[in-house]
């Protein structure tokens, strides 16, 4: 399958889409197609029912966090040192805003091909989480996003039934993101030993408070 | 028949039992139901015995596989992916391998190729044997079904204990080959137990197959369009109960598939009759093939020379390999960032997957066949939740 044909069909075909590239240098040479959110779900529908792609089975969903990165590169640059013009290597740092990447491997049971992998980033990964539910297009995804949505905390507008799939209703952090923090204790559970425990205290503060001196012996 | 194509959205039952209207029974199958194979949970809304909605609740075996493995090495997780579906440990270390195979460009020994069709197969042809055997469990014939099954797959698990020194948690595969060779006279041993092998699918074919209980239970229970197993990714025996011809070990011909003869059965209607005929089917060609793998096996080694245990680390890149497990088609999402320990490492589950259709399959039905549907999908919840 050539990429290129198909990211320059897809861009003839859907209005305004411009989709980028991603090559991947691993040697599987899966590389991918980006997307913009606002394309997202007619670029689907284009990959799902264009004749020659018919890209029908939606078979892996998944969410990638990059945090913030910087990324250096060396690049050579002419100078001029001591009076003479050299050529210098320079390490170049670029910053990378944090963002939440979502990939879908494509396949078709029609005509037996695949995969692509189609991408989508959010913009950051504080507020703007939002990203397009390809659920109405591939009925697969419904879990998969819910996972992802569970886990990553990226949120698909246009899910039917988008709720935490893994972790319990009431948690609230993303378990799958890079700067996830264990908490102390998953089992906590407010009981009816707290309130024991925090009359202990302040019956003991109480008695320090009336006598001093016996701090250290309790 | 099911009517739900789209999935429905949560609910939380506002119990009516004002006159005239129907009352409705919210009940909670699981997590601890002995038909759930394991911690599962579903809250189903009754109206008298039928199924009106059906939610599936997941998540409590998590243990964020995932994030153990993306602090491991890449080694260090191989024999985690055995507890994912922990019938077919043997298949979850193929299909991680090939992935990370493909992330490094690492080739395969020959003779490696051969032991890993020869122990996946066998794989297989345990799993489907006991799936069939929970299911009628499952749908009441008490022990005897089971048995048959449990007794070849101890002659299976027998032959893994000899091989790899686990009957269960195998850890057998390795990042360009396996990781012992046969033990002397294990080849022979193998062919017995294969050549038996169709004695007891006769054996069980009778007993079953035209069973009137098993066929008034199953036909046209919980059936599943070509066109939504499609769309809902189903994948495995479940699909191509549906008629969707669509086999890995075909497609993708991946390992040395291609060198081997063998069919891709399929059904016409889609029921759980039908997922029930298909694995069935299916360990037949799967006896054809290790007979096959058996003949040919040449000598060599079983791992790449070139291949590095200590210290690997693969370039920046990523790769989704999938192979097609006894549930499915099992994935394993790579991206590597250079370092010893993956960047990003996903599991595509195939009964996680195959789950997503329940409640299409169970609405309208009764209860005792939400029972008989979830048994013919064939979940592990080491693999659901993850």
């Amino acid at each position: 399958m050539n990429l290129e044909a198909i990211k320059s069909e897809i861009e003839a075909n859907v209005p305004g889409c411009r989709l980028e590239l991603v090559a991947n240098p691993s040697p599987s040479g899966q590389h991918s197609l980006r997307t913009g959110a606002e394309h997202a779900v007619a670029v689907a529908v284009y990959l799902r029912d264009a004749e020659d792609l018919r890209f029908d089975f939606c078979s892996n969903v998944t969410g990638i966090d990059w945090p913030s990165r910087e990324v250096s590169q060396k690049v050579k640059v002419r100078k001029l040192v001591d009076g003479v013009e050299q050529e210098v290597e320079e390490v170049r740092k670029t910053a990378l805003p944090g963002t939440l990447e979502v990939v879908y491997h494509l396949f078709s049971v029609e005509k037996k091909h695949g995969p692509i992998s189609l991408r989508m980033s959010t913009i950051d990964r504080d507020a703007n989480v939002h990203l397009p539910s390809l659920t109405p297009v591939w009925r697969s995804a419904e879990l998969q996003e819910r996972e992802i949505f569970d886990l990553f905390g990226v949120v698909f507008d246009g899910h039917p039934d988008l709720r935490r799939l893994l972790m319990w209703p009431d948690f609230t952090d993303h378990p799958m993101r890079r700067d996830y923090v264990d908490p102390d204790d998953y089992e906590y559970e407010p009981t009816a030993h707290d309130e024991v425990l925090r009359r202990a205290q302040q019956h003991r503060s109480e008695a320090d408070e009336e006598h001093p001196g016996e701090a250290g012996e309790r | 028949m099911s009517t739900a194509t789209h999935p429905t959205a949560h609910f939380d039952l506002q119990p009516t039992d004002g006159p005239g209207k129907e009352q409705l029974l919210e009940l909670s199958m699981g997590p601890q139901h002995p038909s759930t194979h394991g911690v599962f949970r579903m809250k189903v809304v009754l109206d008298g015995e039928r199924v009106v909605r059906l939610k599936p609740v997941f998540g409590y075996l998590h243990r964020n596989h995932e994030k153990i493995a993306e602090s491991e090495t890449y080694l260090g997780s191989m024999p985690y992916t055995d507890r994912l579906d922990y019938m077919c440990s043997i298949t979850n270390n193929w299909a991680y391998a090939l992935a990370v195979e493909k992330l490094a460009g690492i080739q395969v020994p020959e003779r490696a190729e051969y032991l890993r069709v020869i122990t996946g197969e066998l794989t297989r042809l345990q799993n489907h044997a006991c799936l069939i055997g929970f299911l009628m469990q499952d749908m009441g014939s008490s022990g005897t079904p089971l048995m048959y099954a449990f007794r070849e797959r101890e002659k299976i698990l027998d032959l893994f204990e000899s091989l790899t020194g686990a009957r269960m948690m195998c850890n057998y595969m390795r990042f360009g080959g396996c990781r012992v060779d046969l033990p002397a006279g294990w080849l022979d041993q193998a062919k017995k137990v294969v050549a038996d092998f169709p004695r007891f699918l006769d054996e069980y074919e009778q007993l079953l197959v035209s069973n009137e209980i098993l066929m008034d239970r199953t036909q046209d229970v919980g059936v599943l369009s070509r066109e939504l197993a499609v769309s809902a990714g189903i994948s495995g025996p479940m699909a191509r109960a549906s008629g969707v011809d669509y086999d890995i070990r075909k497609v993708d011909r991946y390992s040395i598939y291609d060198r081997f003869t063998f069919r891709v059965p399929l059904g016409s209607h889609g029921d759980v009759y039908d997922r029930f005929m298909v694995r069935l089917l299916e360990m037949r060609e799967s006896v054809s093939i290790l007979e096959q793998a058996m003949r040919d096996i040449p000598s060599g080694p079983i791992v790449d020379p070139k291949m590095k245990i200590r210290g690997f680390r693969p370039k920046p890149g990523e790769a989704y390999g999938r192979i097609e497990a006894p549930k499915g088609e099992l994935g394993f999402y790579l991206v590597s960032d250079g370092s010893p320990n993956p960047y990003r490492y996903r599991v595509r589950p195939p009964s996680l997957i195959n789950l997503t259709v329940l409640e299409d399959l169970c609405v309208g039905r009764n209860v005792a066949d939400i029972v008989a549907i979830l048994g013919s999908i064939d979940i592990v919840l080491g693999e659901v939740d993850r």
